[in-house]
């Protein structure tokens, strides 16, 4: 059936999904003033949503001391990373926080310009979220002299991706913006200096720009009582896999990831995937570690195997997602994507010895270090935790041409 | 190509760029909603476009190639895309697959004769928790079981 794509079911939670209303959080920035929203904002502690971590406020402030004539807001939503789905939730149920979000950054920083690059796969959001912005329009919350204030002009329009997991990256989706290849940049300069066009630009996750009317509107010091020391606020959960309850789930950070199998009513879990194909493969001896920045981080994406599945075929899975998706720009990742996916195939058919896979790992933490980007400075993660993690099952069963070593 | 479907592109050409501007900035979304009016850009349309955007024309091949949602191939007047990542893995897509190849006698990434389905297979759709899932162009199917996903093949046009 094709999906119906608004759920009635209220969801609750303890930041995102709390009360909002519409406009309150913009009222609120106004009455701020730039520089409070930015302490405002230094207060919370939020960081980067998308994955990566970046402080906001740092990010905010450096665009902000900027000097140009133009300045942009960029949202991405370029939601790509396998097991990862909270971005279209929000875009669908919670578009007032994200858009307000980027109101309120565009005010801070003084941009007059936001675009959400939304990916080519979420073609169907469009129509809503245009009658959005179109409502937002006539209640005065875009264009000229927003809600009264003088010079306070901002307008949002929204881009499609064209099917790239890569322009999830911050720099090539800037480059895609521009009508080019989406490859990614070099680093620095970083976007808040010089991106799109060349002018000041903050890329934030969905995610991310969510969070901030609530943080304007409530506080900082109320988003700082969620979550740990190091990982302030709440986080959404995508799971995905074998549980009986997969979907989105806003908890705090430092849950543990025991509690979050209880929560979805998973079973004879044997391995969770956490943070999606780039992120790391934990065995049940490590359920008992916490998502945060600080411990397991994540996206938001976490897969869930049990017992019945076959982990060589899921890394197999993961490693030809690398080799189609790597933009080909540098080596270390265009190369040694397709190497390691050779050496699970190679595994596979049982053709091996264990110094190949050990030089594989070797290749692996060398296209960490040496990759232009987070695609394949990544891309290892799930190879390296795979094979160390569940080498009894990978290296000592009973496969073709194996002897079996252990019983 | 006729003189007269060249013409008529053309001036199509000339319409999109009048909409979304000459920048370079606006030329993926000029490739966007050629493919999505001819299913694809072909090179008499590539040239059109770096002619009136004043680029070269490997430019916009090269733009072209690099997204997996443009082609300088013809393909069907509807473009099924299955999902093949893990979690619509795991949740069946092998025999959503199956099915499907063999309703259409055609594989995945061929076209059928009639021109009316091309099948492909596409990165994670962010449905994970409802898969398997696949698009029809920009509609979203979930939860398919492989007579679900047939049946629903058969009714387009």
């Amino acid at each position: 059936m094709e999906t119906t794509l608004k759920t009635s079911k209220k969801r609750t939670g303890p930041v995102l999904f709390s009360n909002y209303q519409q406009a309150d959080g913009i009222k609120k920035a106004i009455e701020l003033g730039r520089e409070n929203i930015l302490l405002e904002l230094k207060n919370s502690g939020l960081k980067g949503r998308g994955g990566a971590g970046f402080s906001t406020a740092t990010k905010w402030m450096l665009s902000a001391a900027a000097n140009a004539e133009k300045k942009f807001i960029v949202c991405n939503a370029d939601e790509g990373e396998p097991g990862t789905f909270k971005d279209r939730v929000l875009l669908l149920e919670y578009p007032e926080l994200v858009f307000d979000g980027m109101v309120i950054a565009g005010f801070t920083i003084g941009a007059k310009t936001g675009i959400v690059y939304l990916r080519g796969e979420y073609e169907y959001m469009l129509p809503s979220l245009e009658g959005f912005l179109n409502n937002m329009k006539e209640e005065n919350l875009l264009g000229k002299n927003i809600l009264e204030k003088e010079g306070f002009d901002f307008d949002i329009n929204i881009r499609l991706g064209s099917g790239a997991y890569v322009c999830g990256e911050e720099t090539a989706l800037i480059e895609s913006l521009e009508g080019y290849r989406g490859e990614p940049r070099n680093r620095p300069p970083f976007p808040v200096n010089t991106g799109y066009l060349g002018y000041p630009t903050i890329v934030n996750n969905v995610e991310t720009l969510a969070s901030i009317p609530h943080i304007i509107y409530k506080g900082g010091e109320w988003f700082k009582k969620n979550g740990t020391d190091k990982s302030k606020g709440s986080k959404l959960f995508s799971v995905s896999g074998d549980c009986r309850k997969p979907g989105v789930y806003e908890l705090q950070w430092g849950t543990k990831i025991n509690e979050l199998l209880d929560i979805v009513e998973a079973k004879n879990c044997k391995a969770v995937q956490v943070g999606g194909a780039s992120g790391v493969c934990l065995p049940k001896s490590q359920f008992n570690r916490s998502l945060a920045y600080e411990d397991a981080v994540t996206g938001g994406s976490i897969i869930i195997f049990d017992e019945s599945r076959n982990m060589l075929k899921i890394l197999k899975n993961f490693m030809e997602f690398f080799v189609e998706e790597s933009c080909g720009q540098c080596t270390p990742c265009r190369v040694g994507n397709t190497k390691l996916l050779e050496g699970v195939e190679n595994i596979e058919k049982g053709e091996y010895t264990f110094s190949y896979i050990n030089k594989l790992k070797e290749l692996g933490k060398t296209m960490q270090a040496a990759s232009k980007c987070g695609l394949g400075q990544s891309s290892p993660n799930s190879f390296i935790s795979i094979l160390d993690n569940f080498k009894e099952e990978i290296f000592y069963s009973n496969r073709k041409g194996i002897k079996n070593v252990k019983a | 190509m006729l003189v007269v479907e060249k013409n008529n592109l053309s001036y199509e050409i000339e319409r999109m760029i009048k909409e979304y501007g000459n920048d370079r900035q606006s030329l993926l979304q000029i490739l966007q909603a050629i493919q999505k009016k001819y299913k694809h850009i072909s090179d008499f349309a590539q040239q059109e476009i770096a002619r009136l955007m004043n680029i070269h024309p490997v430019e916009v091949y090269s733009v072209i190639s690099f997204y997996s949602f443009l082609s300088t191939e013809p393909k069907g007047r509807n473009i099924v895309r299955l999902c093949k990542t893990i979690a619509c893995d795991m949740a069946g897509k092998d025999a959503v697959e199956i099915a499907v190849k063999r309703e259409l006698g055609i594989s995945f990434g061929e076209t059928t004769n009639d021109q009316r389905i091309s099948l492909e297979y596409t990165n994670c759709l962010g449905m994970c928790n409802e898969g398997p899932a696949m698009l029809i162009n920009e509609k979203v199917y979930t939860h398919l079981d492989p007579e679900m996903a047939v049946n629903i093949l058969n009714e387009i046009k």
